[in-house]
């Protein structure tokens, strides 16, 4: 338990006594790798729900005697990041509620969640607007497809100065919508091109209105993309029409979507950036995780067999504390196979979008080398 | 010797038309902003803030010309530069092994002379492989200087004429920042260490980088690698006893007494100078001269304010 609060405790806490110390406090408590959690209501039970893979994903808070204070106190390594809810039990009524004492949020398709820091943890200052930073642009593309029998409206990024004059590489992103929303795509390739320390680049931002089905290792992805998307945005932007200058990544269902279309189409893509991929595999048994992956399965099954090439070089990062762990570290050794250029990187972070959004410096500047080193304005 | 001016970089507090003032600059300014590239010719705001008639020199595009006329020298020209490279990573491969080495020993406690010793020695290897690089550099510019030179062929020399006569006629040539490996590449191709001896110039970041003797790249903190600063390659050598380090707030941990004492003592006897926002230092043809907000790295591993005479 936090020293602090301890303290507080052996005091016989009383309302006034509990106002006084959580009046400008930052809640959760952390001291060294101990995170204290506080609550305060009138209830039953308290939980906390997180998503730390391998640990009880609710864990009970203790009453203060005779007050209506909640604690828990978990160990929490440094330079983690947690998000997470508390649940409150009141008779047969359990609601899930953002941490009133904590202003940190997170937010993603789904809502959003308080979120905890570790000890250490800074959120990168290169996440943050940066008024030297010359913005780029956004333009709305539609892409004709017959793959999918529909047009499909996507956003394309273009840098700050660009010029009709030069050639510049491609990003394709899945799920791009939800990277600008959730894990401030446009500020941090604001900041990263500003500071040089990657290229300047035009960035296909895609989404899907069937994603769970799409994404999930679907061939017809790995056409609309290459054989749609690329010639579209190749014909309209001066982009740098070869394999080395061209990326592929999502996160999740769209780390499998860009593993997927990459190895479909061997020699196409440069690079690969796969954050927390839903790897699943079932060729060493079953892979209980819903019918909804069985054919992402049988596609990681056929990759594990033969990966092929699917790029030159792949970038691979997951949190330790998702579930999905397991599946991305052992695609590392399947991807060493391959003979590529390789960082896998690991997060003590979960399944979320400001955990793929902190990836993205290093992972970029690797996969698109900036003129940091050349540049000197 | 050229009266020379450095600055700090210009985009958001340019002090360039101070420093015009104050040199009495009243006709016109021959400007180099070949290491912008493929924004070359977007000189509109430079235009606006000098306030004299500004002549673009537009080296980057009389480059791409003259590699269009003359293919035989733009082979050339690519080879060296892969020899260049080659030469560039062999050196970097050893460099990173000179500069750890030298890091952990500069971070050994101990007064003893032995461990003083081991200090200098460690920083002399780097000292010594800082100088060698330098010296293969340059004879393979010389090599290639004295097989092609370059300046006398026909496609670069009705280049070289004309931007004799305009750098003649005008009063200052100021010189930007931008890629300074493009833009050394660009002076050197049209002989520009001749034609701005002698001359009064004023240059920042990059544009200063390449007015020394030696351009040296440098960055603590990058995305990818140790951050290695690193010897790039000979500059005009306008100016002596100087390494400039333009953006050096943002590129250098300067509350890093090991690494600032480091990159100080490596390049010692010449000031390795900081060139940020509001920076002058001049030189008058014989000596540096400190103004606003001049500012160096200590051999002790602290920043030092240069003091005005």
């Amino acid at each position: 338990m936090s020293h602090v609060f301890e303290t507080f405790l052996a005091d016989s806490p009383d309302a006034g006594k509990i106002d006084a110390f959580l009046s400008g406090r930052t809640v959760p408590l952390v001291e060294g790798d101990r995170v204290t959690f506080v609550f305060r209501a009138e209830a039953d039970a308290v939980n906390l729900r997180h998503w730390i893979f391998g640990l009880p994903s609710s864990q009970p808070f203790e009453r203060v005697e005779g007050t209506g204070l909640w604690h828990l106190t978990i160990d929490l390594p440094e330079r983690s990041r947690v998000e997470y809810k508390i649940e409150r039990v009141r008779g047969d009524e359990h609601v899930w509620l953002m941490d009133p004492l904590n202003p940190r949020v997170a937010h993603d398709p789904y809502g959003a969640n308080s979120v905890c820091y570790g000890r250490g943890y800074v959120t990168p200052p290169w996440v943050q607007p940066d008024e030297e930073a010359r913005p780029g642009s956004l333009e709305a593309v539609s892409v004709p497809s017959r793959v999918f029998g529909e047009k499909r409206e996507i956003q394309v990024y273009l840098p700050a100065r660009f010029r009709t004059r030069r050639r510049y590489p491609l990003l394709i992103v899945h799920d791009g919508h939800d990277y600008m929303r959730f894990a401030s795509l446009k500020t941090v390739l604001d900041n990263l091109i500003h500071r040089l320390e990657i290229a300047p680049l035009i960035v296909a931002l895609t989404h899907s209105p069937d994603r769970l089905n799409e994404y999930a290792a679907d061939p017809r992805q790995a056409d609309f993309l290459a054989d749609e998307l690329v010639p579209t945005l190749t014909a309209r932007y001066p982009l740098i029409d070869r394999p080395d200058a061209r990326v592929v990544m999502g996160a999740s269902f769209g780390a499998v979507a860009s593993l997927s279309s990459a190895w479909r189409r061997p020699g196409f893509y440069g690079g690969l950036l796969l954050q927390s991929g839903s790897f699943a595999f079932s060729d060493i048994g079953k892979h209980g995780r819903g019918p909804a992956l069985d054919p992402v399965a049988r596609f990681v099954n056929a990759f594990r067999e033969d990966p092929r090439q699917p790029g030159s070089k792949v970038f691979v990062s997951c949190g330790i504390y998702e579930s999905l762990i397991y599946e991305n570290r052992s695609l590392v050794p399947v991807l060493q196979q391959a003979q590529l250029a390789l960082r896998y990187v690991e997060a003590r972070d979960g399944h979320n979008w400001e955990n793929w959004r902190d990836r993205l410096r290093e992972s970029l500047s690797w996969l698109f080398p900036g003129p940091l080193w050349m540049v000197y304005e | 010797m050229s009266r020379v001016v450095f600055l700090g970089p210009q985009r958001f507090r340019p002090t360039l038309v101070d420093v015009l003032d104050r040199l009495e600059v009243d006709g016109t300014v021959a400007a180099i902003t070949a290491g912008w590239q493929e924004r070359e010719q977007e000189v509109d705001e430079l235009q606006d803030h000098i306030h004299r008639e500004l002549v673009d020199l537009r080296l980057y595009e009389r480059a791409e010309q003259v590699f269009f006329k003359d293919p035989e020298l733009r082979d050339a020209l690519q080879n060296k530069q892969r020899r260049l490279r080659a030469l560039q990573t062999l050196y970097r491969q050893r460099l990173a092994h000179a500069l750890k080495a030298a890091r952990e020993v500069m971070c050994l406690d101990g007064r003893e002379a032995f461990v003083r010793e081991h200090r200098q020695a460690a920083i002399r290897a780097i000292r010594t492989l800082d100088r060698q690089h330098l010296t293969r550099v340059r004879r393979i510019h010389s090599e290639f200087d004295e097989q092609w030179t370059p300046t006398t062929r026909p496609a670069v020399a009705s280049h070289c004429h004309e931007l004799e006569e305009l750098v003649a006629r005008a009063s200052v040539v100021a010189i930007a920042g931008g890629h300074v490996a493009i833009l050394i590449n660009r002076l050197r191709l049209f002989g520009f260490a001749r034609l701005l001896a002698r001359r009064t110039l004023v240059a920042w970041s990059a544009g200063a980088m390449a007015l020394t003797e030696r351009i040296v790249l440098f960055h603590d903190r990058p995305p990818q690698g140790p951050g290695d600063a690193e010897v790039l390659d000979a500059g005009l050598g306008v100016v002596d006893r100087i390494v400039a380090l333009p953006h050096a707030r943002r590129r250098l941990d300067l509350d890093d007494p090991v690494r600032v004492a480091l990159l100080s003592r490596r390049f010692a006897p010449d000031l390795p100078a900081l060139l940020d926002v509001g920076t002058e230092l001049m030189h008058d043809g014989r000596r540096w001269r400190p103004g606003h907000k001049a500012r160096a790295l200590a051999h002790r591993g602290a920043v030092v304010e240069l003091k005005r005479p």
